[in-house]
């Protein structure tokens, strides 16, 4: 059937009027509709039907990208062949490329400038003078280095070794296992959060103790602990739920590692005499040290830049903020921009040799 | 897993073939010393084993706790742990879906999760389109600056999304934006981006150039190479980005209150909010926990090939 109609409605559609009149036409109600529908969404979300909302939501937000691609393309279809291929490429660049300078190059290069403000003055350095000489600010520095150096290190190593130990159970517990200890990366900070301050719950002594911790350690006899407030203590308590939910990432980047050891590498060790922990240590490790280096990175940046867990268990009270909670709270409860936008561009320092060497792997490696 | 470890014995015989002739005879098989090395691992093995189990249950017990205590009346929860609940499984009194009808209705969970979802959707489905678009020119098409461009992505994949927060809020305030739906896609899928652009080019530029030139040969449009065969073949790098931008913007607390606000709430904007109002409510937090949960565990256990993917995939992100 379409062997019949499909070349003389190609031909029809094919000429050169009739193929400006549709991408003009189809660009115009592509405006229309994303327009008018973005506009729609912005005045009447909160008092419109919600299935009216959501299905203008969704044909907004998923059909109008194709349908600004589709028109887009249209118009670039009308030029001569040569002249579109030049104009294609920027057709299909186009809306990341606007993306990508308003959401991350513009807003980079402005919070570098507003860090040299306060409430509309130049103050020069001053706010990254508050971040490392103020009082207020030890604390958070302390917190943040120690969150970076354990969390990353515990993670990493606990991911390492039930790797390693798992490799040698059989199939099936193998996976189940893993997957147990994966499981918590589908769950939110948040989530993990309230899932671990009910771990850490607390009530005075003589009540029943309804949060695991101090169920355990009233058993053995001891008072309850109020855990999230004794510092510095409390700090480790709340790493933890990172580490809880970073080490299956570990786990599963080192297992393909430690199986991506050669065989008679470790049986070459085992020959010459050395046991199990001996040859994890001299042979294993080694062999894996790059992975294991990645590894570590990868959630040391992660780490950096997460304020979830404190904002929930403590809103960083009882000494425990860090710098990524106090950008959120400078910049968005006090309303100090310019400190604000002095310790984004903090975080952002500390994460450049990553980016530089990104960058040169990245060119060595495609062009 | 079992026949590695056989194949590995039968070569560690083999190696130690000639040391052990004399063993051999004496023992009459070569059963005995391998025998006894499976002893000593079995043995060396219990150690092991109980760290295993201790790991395990640290990693499931609360997640666990959560889930039991969300079904059990706010009494039951003040009055006795979770795990005495559940050795007394057969007192009834103590269950209950009221939690979960509280949460959802009077605390608002069901209106979250309906703005979670309505969020979570376009910010998962416009990154990826705009991303496969530029991949695509990117990998295979010719223009100045290609180079520069890629690296410039690859940059972007590590900025802190600290840095944008600030001036992208005040345009936001400026224009009205603040606190939409559409504003919350475009910050998502601006965010999104560079992650996406990377895995998608790192598909799309692996696909065999011969494919691409016998059908550009055949009279095909660039948009007919495309959607016709760029896409169908990157299903699975699309569905890897798909999994991780899904979970990563259903997850985000960040992005959500300083865009969204919490006038409307999404599920982690609400859970937070809960949980600084009714700290001790644990009925409401542990049914309320849950509910924000569903859709990523459910993500989980049904596609958990791409998911550990996806995560892999996703774990450069800034």
């Amino acid at each position: 059937m379409s062997d019949i109609t499909k070349p003389t409605l190609r031909e029809r559609l094919d000429s050169v009027p009739a193929r400006i009149t549709l991408s003009i036409v189809s660009m115009v109600v592509t405006v229309v509709v994303l327009g008018g529908g973005f506009v729609y969404l912005r005045d009447n979300a909160a008092t419109a039907p919600r299935v009216i909302v959501a299905l203008t939501a969704l044909t907004i937000g998923v059909g109008g990208i194709w349908a600004l691609y589709f028109s887009l393309n249209g118009l670039a279809e009308v030029l001569p062949e040569t002249a579109r291929d030049k104009v294609l490429p920027w057709v299909f660049l186009g809306p990341a490329l606007v993306s990508l300078g308003f959401f991350l190059v513009w807003p980079s290069l402005n919070t570098l400038w507003l860090s040299f403000f306060e409430r509309g003055e130049y103050v020069g350095l001053a706010n990254y003078i508050f971040i490392f000489q103020s009082s207020a600010m030890r604390t958070v520095l302390v917190n943040t280095v120690l969150w970076v150096v354990l969390v990353p290190t515990v993670a990493t190593s606990l991911g390492l070794l039930i790797a390693v130990m798992t490799d040698r159970f059989s199939t099936t517990s193998e996976k189940v296992v893993k997957s147990l200890i994966f499981l918590p990366m589908a769950i939110s900070f948040v989530g993990a959060s309230v899932i671990w301050r009910f771990v850490y719950a607390y009530q005075p002594p003589g009540l029943p103790q309804i949060g695991l911790l101090n169920a355990i350690v009233t058993f053995f006899g001891a008072d309850p602990v109020a855990w999230i407030i004794i510092r510095p203590w409390n700090n480790l308590l709340l790493m933890f739920i990172m580490v809880w939910l970073q080490t299956g990432f570990a786990m599963v980047i080192l297992s393909a590692a430690v199986k991506g050891v050669p065989k008679d590498l470790l049986e070459a060790a085992r020959i010459d005499g050395a046991n199990e922990v001996r040859s994890f240590f001299s042979v294993t490790i080694p062999y894996i040290a790059g992975t294991i280096l990645t590894v570590g990175t990868t959630i040391l940046f992660l780490v950096l830049k997460i304020f979830d867990v404190v904002y929930v268990m403590t809103s960083g009270q009882h000494g425990t903020n860090i710098v990524a909670l106090r950008m959120y709270q400078e910049a968005f409860q006090f309303r100090n921009f310019g400190r604000g936008s002095a310790l984004a561009v903090f975080l952002f320092v500390v994460v450049i040799p990553l980016l530089i060497q990104n960058v040169r792997s990245m060119r060595e490696k495609s062009f | 897993m079992a026949q590695n470890t056989a194949t590995q014995q039968q070569e560690h015989a083999e190696g130690l073939a000639a040391r052990e002739s004399e063993l051999r005879h004496a023992a009459g098989a070569r059963g005995s010393i391998l025998g006894s090395m499976k002893a000593k691992r079995i043995i060396g093995g219990i150690p092991v084993r109980i760290f295993v189990i201790v790991i395990l249950a640290i990693w499931t017990l609360p997640t666990m706790g959560l889930l039991v205590s969300s079904f059990r009346t706010q009494t039951a929860i003040q009055q006795s742990g979770w795990w005495v609940g559940l050795f007394n499984f057969t007192n009834f009194e103590q269950w209950t879906l009221a939690n979960y009808d509280r949460v959802l209705t009077a605390d608002g969970m069901a209106g979250a999760f309906f703005n979670s979802i309505l969020i979570t959707l376009p910010a998962t489905v416009i990154p990826i389109t705009m991303a496969a678009f530029a991949a695509y020119a990117v990998s295979w098409m010719k223009f100045p600056g290609r180079q520069f461009l890629f690296v410039m992505i690859v940059g972007l994949l590590i900025v802190p999304l600290q840095m944008a927060l600030i001036p992208v809020l005040r345009v936001y305030t400026a224009n009205n934006i603040s606190g939409t739906f559409v504003g919350m896609w475009l910050a998502h899928t601006g965010f999104g981006l560079p992650l996406a652009t990377y895995i998608m080019y790192g598909y799309i530029s692996g696909i065999p150039k011969s494919i691409l030139e016998s059908a550009y040969a055949d009279g095909a449009t660039p948009w007919m190479l495309f959607t016709r065969l760029i896409l169908p073949l990157s299903v699975p790098a699309i569905a890897s980005f798909a999994i991780f931008q899904f979970l990563w913007v259903w997850n985000d607390l960040l992005v959500a209150l300083v865009f969204f606000g919490t006038r409307r709430p999404i599920v982690t904007t609400r859970l937070a909010e809960l949980v600084g109002s009714r700290g001790q409510s644990w009925h409401v937090l542990t049914s309320g926990a849950f509910v924000t949960m569903i859709v990523p565990l459910i993500i989980f256990f049904s596609m958990q090939r791409y998911f550990v993917r996806g995560m892999m995939a996703g774990s450069v992100k800034g």
